[in-house]
């Protein structure tokens, strides 16, 4: 008795589960403005699945390469190898199939389905995601490099801004006279603070100088300039960090000067993956370097010992250059501070996925319909309905009582398997609608097998009781082969296939769990508590 | 009580022979078909022309669809873009579109035409602008999908070698093969668009036709412990008799859904449907003259320890009582024998 009450509550459990995890809730989702024709986040009650491009519609993206920092000669080729890049970084972002097409020569179409996080979306798309590691400059040379720095901007007639304080090297570095001394002489108004070294304090590190915030924009125009890069020191260049830095109430942001060789890039990396640090509670990003990768690095970290290594990533340095406290082999790790631990995790999946040949720009951004088009949705639910039906009388017409048991543990069935889906936020789409219309053949089918068995076991003269607990009894073995071997196929189909062949494989997984519990547990229990109802039942209802 | 071919006992594995002849005569052609000419690939793989079309009016997508289909431009995609009024619309016009930037004009004209024939005039829409569009589906995708239908085929080998012999995954292996060359060979005649959907039905048809034939194996698994005086030809032919009910019930039901889908679908759904209701067919067909007869044939040619293919179960054999029975249950005695079920 207490095993019928115990099957009970697992089955109401069961569907009061899936009832809560297909209740209407407000989703946030972008739609067009009727009245502007722009899109806006509106809040609406649905039911929370996700549905593909071609159910939903979603987010339609043109990119175009950026042609702002600096030319690129073929755009149609970057664009070419831009669409598997991007392609790889949105199907792994989890967006079940997206589209990614060249459109004309030099247009890329990225199309999502109902993005949650538009914002996130497009920066996944559009980074570049040039990684580089390069050591910052140990022997000063650039802080040496600066008053002639100074000087040729001087010639060229720019000054300092007036009434800004005396240049912060200078006056950290004051030992430098000698120098100073010496440059005096040429220059008439050397004493006069310099146009760049103005801008710049001594970082904590060789190589690191501090910009203030309001400056960064006149030290970026400077630093442009023609003079500037001819004064550079040979094997140097400039990199702004990422993290804005506070001193003091004021907020600066780094600079650093690093070789302009890279020890290595982002192509020697074959894995990376995000994960909070326990200590320190930063995001970090663990990668894994090619065995050529790793040769190299190791090579260069043992040959830069207790040396600044900065981690630039798009020409800005992430955090502050770590020091190479021993040679660095195979895996590193770059450390995003107390920066989110889903950045760290969409810059896991931007290097996994590799760099983009040039960087890109949205030129486009809009609100598509469903690709199938409304007509089609239409005319698939109403075949959906009338198939279901369909199936509905085939089963109580053939099975009688327990077909309607059949079909009672169906609908279970059906709504385990859409709220599998919400639970995993997968996606449902065409093909997993097709995969959904198999498993509920196999549903179906799990139970034929059971009705069927218990008619033979009957026709050899059983006892009902008898009948029915050896009916289930020896269509188990049967049941269990087939849907284990569907369920292998449907995993070897995700593990190999790429996105849309991902999405039917998933649908068909989370389909077969639910139809095997459904005939094999669900239906049980009814005949359970309909033989002990009918302890005395001579004829089965089968 | 509706019982349908309860206590069959019709000898289909004498039929093996024809049923091998059939079936060659679907893949050999269709094969060379497809060796000639190739598959006809939707606008997903191969792409075409992507037009936006802005209209006066809304209207509605499906009368868009209904316009360029009678003009002859099949397999359109046509999604509203940002309003109601605008339309973004991938076509394509025959198969010479299959280069990029190729046919670009013509397919542009084309449902230039199409569209004037529908919305009256010209001054109805205006085509903002159009250009060649790349595929949606890199090529990479079927090879990844036939790799990994080869890669399910070793797994189900190993696990049908474990839960029943390797003669059985073999043989549930080769019909399943057998099916797929059938429904590409079904694809080709009928010339169906090889689209994204109908790439996942051939993946749905490979699941399906699996589980149909284990549930056969499975019979066959338990009638050779049981009657071990037959030969595997009587086994083979008592187990698809005894799972023949619940095989027209099975393929019945599901057959229903998918004329349903072909019916009252849509063009969209239509083709996936078509090659769905063709997968039921053709999976039945190879669970009984397929992977039965191999079955066979593989015993036959690689003897299992008893002979009977039942090697795997030898172990049991001294347990198992060696009383002999029937080949078919003795068909009931009208009257008394069978037990009367509810009315």
């Amino acid at each position: 008795m207490s095993t019928i009450r115990g099957r009970i509550i697992i089955i109401a459990l069961l569907l009061l589960g899936s009832i809560w995890k297909l209740v209407p809730t407000h989703v946030t989702q972008r739609v067009p403005d009727q009245l502007t024709g722009r899109m806006k986040d509106t809040s609406i009650r649905r039911v929370p699945i996700n549905l593909g491009l071609d159910l939903q519609g979603g987010i339609h993206l043109a990119l175009e390469v950026d042609q702002s920092k600096g030319p690129v000669a073929d755009c149609a080729d970057a664009i070419r190898r831009a669409e598997r890049v991007v392609r790889t970084r949105v199907d792994e972002f989890g967006t079940t199939e997206p589209v990614v097409q060249v459109v004309g020569q030099c247009r890329l179409v990225v199309e999502l389905a109902g993005e949650k996080d538009p914002t996130r979306a497009k920066q996944i798309v559009m980074q570049t995601a040039y990684l580089e590691f390069r050591i910052t400059d140990m022997k000063n040379q650039f802080r040496d490099a600066l008053p002639a720095i100074d000087g040729a901007l001087r010639q060229a007639g720019v000054k300092a801004p007036a009434g800004s304080q005396v240049s912060a090297v200078s006056q950290l570095f004051g030992q430098d006279t000698t120098k100073k001394g010496a440059e005096k002489d040429t220059t008439p108004d050397a004493s006069a603070p310099g146009a760049l070294s103005a801008l710049l304090f001594q970082g904590q590190l060789p190589g690191e100088f501090l910009v203030p915030d309001v400056q960064v924009s006149r030290a970026e125009s400077l630093l442009a300039r023609p003079e500037v890069q001819a004064a550079m020191p040979r094997g140097l260049e400039l990199r702004w960090g990422t993290a804005t830095v506070v001193r003091d109430a004021r907020a600066y942001r780094p600079l650093y000067a690093v070789e302009n060789r890279a020890i290595i890039t982002g192509e020697e990396l074959t894995k990376a993956s995000a994960r909070r640090d326990q200590l320190n509670n930063h995001s970090v990003v663990i990668f894994d370097l090619s065995r050529r990768g790793s040769r190299k690095f190791c090579e260069e970290t043992g040959r830069h010992v207790k040396d600044y290594m900065a981690i630039i990533l798009d020409s800005r340095v992430q955090g502050q250059p770590p020091i190479i406290n021993d040679q660095i082999c195979g895996t590193g790790q770059i450390d995003l501070q107390s920066k989110p631990l889903t950045e760290a995790q969409d810059l896991a999946l931007v290097l996994r996925a590799g760099a983009l040949p040039a960087p890109l720009q949205i030129v486009e951004e809009r609100t598509i319909g469903p690709s199938l088009g409304s007509d089609s949705i239409h005319d698939g639910i109403r075949a959906g309905v009338v198939g279901v039906v369909l199936v509905i009388l085939i089963m109580v017409i053939y099975y009688r009582l327990s077909g309607v048991l059949a079909i009672s543990a169906l609908s279970l069935y059906v709504l385990m398997t859409l709220a599998g889906l919400s639970m995993f936020g997968f996606t449902l789409t065409l093909p997993g609608l097709a995969g959904l219309v198999l498993s509920v053949g196999i549903a179906v089918d799990a139970n034929v097998l059971i009705f069927e068995r218990i008619r033979e076991e009957l026709q050899h003269g059983k006892t009902v009781r008898l009948a029915v607990d050896e009916g289930f009894k020896h269509a188990m073995s049967a049941i269990i082969d087939s849907n284990v071997s569907t369920a292998l196929t449907a995993f070897i189909l995700y593990l190999v296939g790429t996105g849309p062949v991902q999405g039917f494989a998933i649908t068909l997984i989370i389909g077969i769990a639910a139809s095997m519990v459904t005939a094999i547990f669900v239906v049980r229990t009814f005949y359970f508590i309909w033989l002990r109802r009918r302890p005395d039942m001579q004829t089965l209802s089968v | 009580m509706i019982r349908l071919f309860a206590n069959a006992n019709y000898d289909f594995i004498k039929w093996r022979r024809w049923a091998y002849g059939l079936t060659a005569a679907v893949i050999v052609p269709g094969t060379i078909l497809l060796a000639a000419k190739g598959l006809n690939y939707s606008i997903e793989f191969t792409g075409g022309t992507l037009l936006q079309v802005e209209t006066k009016q809304a209207v509605p997508t499906g009368e868009l669809r209904a316009a360029l289909d009678q003009a002859g431009i099949h397999g359109t995609e046509i999604e509203t873009f940002g309003a109601d009024t605008a339309y973004l619309i991938r076509a394509r016009i025959g198969a010479g579109a299959a280069t990029p930037g190729g046919g670009t004009e013509e397919t542009a004209t084309a449902v230039q035409q199409a569209l004037t024939t529908r919305l009256g005039s010209d001054s109805a829409y205006k085509i903002v602008r159009y250009e060649a569009v790349g595929p949606k589906v890199g090529k990479e995708l079927q090879g990844k999908a036939f790799l990994a239908i080869l890669f399910s085929f070793v797994v189900t080998l190993i696990y049908l070698a474990i839960r029943f012999e390797w003669r059985f995954g073999l043989a549930a292996v080769l019909a399943t093969f057998h099916d797929i060359l059938t429904t590409i060979a079904f694809v080709r005649y009928t010339n169906l668009e090889v689209s994204l959907v109908v790439v996942g039905a051939v993946l749905t048809m490979v699941g399906y036709s699996l589980n149909d034939t284990i549930i056969i194996f499975d019979r066959v698994r338990e009638n050779l412990r049981k009657f071990r005086r037959q030969n595997l030809h009587e086994i083979l032919n008592l187990s698809i008799n005894e799972t023949l009910p619940r095989s027209i019930l099975t393929h019945g039901t599901t057959m229903a859904a998918t004329l349903a889908l072909v019916v009252f679908g849509g063009e969209v759904i239509r083709p996936f449907a078509l090659v769905m209701t063709f997968a039921i067919f053709t999976g039945t067909f190879s669970s009984i003259y397929i992977a039965a007869p191999v079955l066979l044939y593989i015993e036959k040619r690689w003897p299992g320890q008893d002979a009977r293919g039942a090697r795997a179960f030898s172990g049991r054999a001294s347990v198992a009582p060696a009383t002999p029975a029937p080949a078919v249950p003795a068909p009931p005695t009208s009257g008394g024998g069978r037990p009367k079920a509810a009315v």
